[in-house]
């Protein structure tokens, strides 16, 4: 099978300040000036360098399409600005065959004063599309994007949802036979993620080249054949995109979720770690939604506290509490074994019910009359995995369902 | 391009060269910034294109009553509103093409850093709605000149080559200011006193005729005053041009060369510092 990118010993060197945009001739002069009066006149600070991206080889078949994991400033964005050739690599040399359709961003070049149609053209002209081909398939594109009527209206008095749409529906539409993509199915409502999915499938499946770039491991793992990890402008991983993603997720994922607690000598009661793993015991740290999974609290108890009780709760970063399991809630009545003296290891097993997403899980002690030990943010809980295109809801109950004939009431 | 055509991106080795078929290939995109920057232009202004006339009307005016009135400079024999209308229509040309073609590349900063483009697109889609001020000032100087009876002569069907005169060496200042710019905001202070500037160092008020014979030749090292003088002698039918005209035409040649230069040195990092 015949490659249609191909990447060799691929470098990039930004210099710190530059790119910043704030560079002023004084700056300029004032710098050139310094580095004359410096010894050797050309020695550049080599700390002041930054490789965005270093030593990156990849070879991508025809058809294939491609996701690019990983964190922030891993120089995904900037691989994929060197083979769209919107910047020159420092070392190295990247290849695309045939015709190069970059989507770093929607509606590149849109302009608010102008109508729906007007941008249309525009942006398309702006994505390389010849003025007879998006005229052959206007139709196709207003109709993808549900703008209708307001296609002779002047963008600027559009939702910004019909402005993404609109952007979408003409990037959904770019016929190239390399599409690079970044990130844009972060906009939208859900249906209107789950059209472009399905726009993006259907490009792979005729034969295009895709490489795309998403924080959406959910649609990496959908889109993507194979996938390529970056990390510090490295490659770290390349292949099967459900491997490539395993590692990065195994990595990613900082082990938060196991902590140790220092005694408190002031009270009787003292929370000595936390521990949230998953109920078959995977590894620490990393949690698959649609597992359950166990939060496992070390409880000193030094002084008999009776009617001691503990909970445990879970709540979003930004402080709904969805869950606020008790020890008593389970009601053996009668002094339990939590009430003596020692250190009693105590764990609660949760059913797959959130969201992937982070947590904080909280630990309480006490007893009916006063709090002993109340630990907000314990431990983090991150879950990874797919929310099923519903990003929105907290919780999945996985409710029963049948269906049945039913007879005309 | 076939398809099977592999498209390279490397470090740039030596000197570059713009690609000049490359923008051929996207005049479309020309074609629609240009038109972007048309309609955006007189969108929601209730005199529309008359504003075009804003600029050469005011400057006719404000000259008219110092120059001729006060001053009583001479204008080459023809009546001295003509003599400046001239004067301001082809040095707005110049001057508007000039500022927006340095502006051409922070403008359209969101497409140079998102989207691959010949660079040279903006500067160049940046010049052309001058043209259509240009047609609506040259309107009015048509009615002008019937109006007073003043006849062109013959020459005037050299008028393309003025305008384009003008729109190339815009294009040429441009493209240096323009690759300035990108890494400099200064170049937009600068270009606003160096305009100011200029216009008092071209014949737009007084004719060159005024400068002292021994002096013509340095002073026609400013391209604008040949262009003016070859301006008013196609339209007013003024005395042609003489020899200095050529300096002029080597500055912009030189100028222009200058431009293209600079601009495709410094085209292959306009995203990573813009």
């Amino acid at each position: 099978m015949t490659n249609a990118i191909e990447v060799e010993g691929l470098g990039k060197r930004y210099r710190l300040g530059e790119g910043l945009a704030s560079g002023t001739l004084r700056d300029a002069v004032s710098d050139g000036v310094a580095r004359a009066l410096r010894r050797g006149g050309r020695s550049r600070d080599e700390a002041a360098d930054v490789w965005a991206l270093r030593d990156v080889d990849l070879a991508v078949p025809q058809g294939a399409s491609l996701g690019i994991v990983g964190r922030n400033g891993a120089g995904k964005s900037t691989l994929l600005k060197v083979l769209a050739r919107i910047t020159e690599p420092t070392v190295g040399v990247s290849r695309t065959r045939g015709a190069v359709g970059s989507l770093l961003e929607v509606g590149t070049g849109f302009h608010p004063e102008l109508t729906g149609r007007e941008n249309v053209f525009l942006n398309a002209a702006v994505l390389g599309m010849p003025r007879a081909v998006v005229a052959a398939r206007l139709d196709d594109i207003v109709d993808f994007s549900g703008i209708g009527r307001f296609l002779d209206t002047p963008v600027k008095r559009y939702s910004s949802g019909m402005y993404l749409r609109l952007a979408f529906a003409v990037a959904a539409h770019v016929d190239a036979d390399v599409l690079l993509v970044d990130e844009v199915l972060a906009v939208g409502d859900a249906e209107f993620q789950r059209r472009c999915l399905g726009r993006m499938e259907d490009l792979g499946r005729s034969g295009r080249t895709v490489v795309f770039i998403s924080h959406n491991l959910d649609a990496v793992l959908r889109l993507c054949s194979t996938a390529l990890w970056l990390d510090g402008g490295r490659v770290r991983g390349v292949g099967r995109t459900a491997d490539v993603v395993d590692d990065y997720l195994r990595e990613a994922t900082p082990d938060a979720g196991r902590r140790s607690f220092a005694e408190d000598p002031d009270s009787p009661v003292s929370l000595l770690g936390i521990d949230v793993r998953e109920a078959d015991g995977g590894s620490a740290g990393r949690l698959r939604r649609e597992e359950p999974f166990v939060v496992e609290v070390d409880l000193g108890v030094r002084e008999r506290v009776p009617g001691l009780d503990l909970a445990v709760s879970v709540e979003t970063l930004n402080g709904v509490r969805l869950l606020d399991e008790a020890l008593s809630d389970t009601a053996q009545s009668g002094p339990g074994p939590l009430a003596g003296p020692g250190r009693h290891r105590v764990s609660l097993t949760l059913p797959p019910l959130l969201m992937p997403g982070e947590y904080l899980v909280n630990v309480w002690a006490g007893t009916t009359y006063e709090t002993l030990v109340w630990e907000h943010g314990a431990a983090r809980l991150r879950l990874e995995g797919s929310h099923q295109a519903r990003p929105d809801r907290l919780l999945a109950a996985q409710g029963v369902w049948t269906v049945t004939a039913a007879a005309p009431r | 391009m076939s398809p099977s055509a592999w498209v390279e991106n490397r470090p740039t080795a030596g000197r570059r060269a713009l690609d000049w078929r490359e923008v051929w290939r996207y005049r479309e995109l020309v074609a629609f910034l240009a038109l972007r920057d048309i309609r955006v232009r007189y969108k929601q202004a209730a005199f529309g294109m008359l504003w075009a006339l804003a600029q050469p009307l005011a400057g006719l005016l404000v000259f008219t009553l110092v120059f001729d009135r006060l001053a009583g400079v001479p204008s080459d024999g023809v009546p001295y509103p003509l003599f400046v209308l001239v004067g301001m229509t082809f040095w707005t040309l110049f001057s508007g093409g000039l500022s927006a073609a340095t502006a051409s590349l922070v403008a359209n900063s969101s497409l140079v850093t998102k989207v691959y483009f010949p660079r040279v697109a903006a500067p160049l889609a940046s010049v052309l709605p001058r043209l259509v001020d240009l047609s609506v000032t040259l309107v009015l100087l048509a009615l002008l000149l019937a109006v007073t009876g003043t006849l062109p002569g013959p020459q005037v069907l050299l008028l393309p080559l003025v305008v384009l005169w003008a729109v190339g060496l815009a294009f040429g200042v441009g493209l240096t200011l323009a690759t300035v710019q990108v890494r400099f905001r200064d170049a937009h202070h600068a270009l606003t006193l160096m305009v100011q500037l200029w216009l008092y160092a071209s014949p737009v008020a007084y004719p060159s005729s005024l400068v002292p014979a021994e002096w013509r030749w340095a002073y026609a090292l400013n391209p604008v005053a040949g262009l003016l003088d070859s301006a008013r002698w196609v339209l007013l039918d003024t005395r042609p041009p003489a020899a200095p005209v050529l300096v002029s035409l080597a500055v912009t040649g030189l100028l222009l060369v200058l431009g293209v230069r600079v601009f495709a040195a410094g085209e292959r990092r306009f995203a990573d510092v813009i």
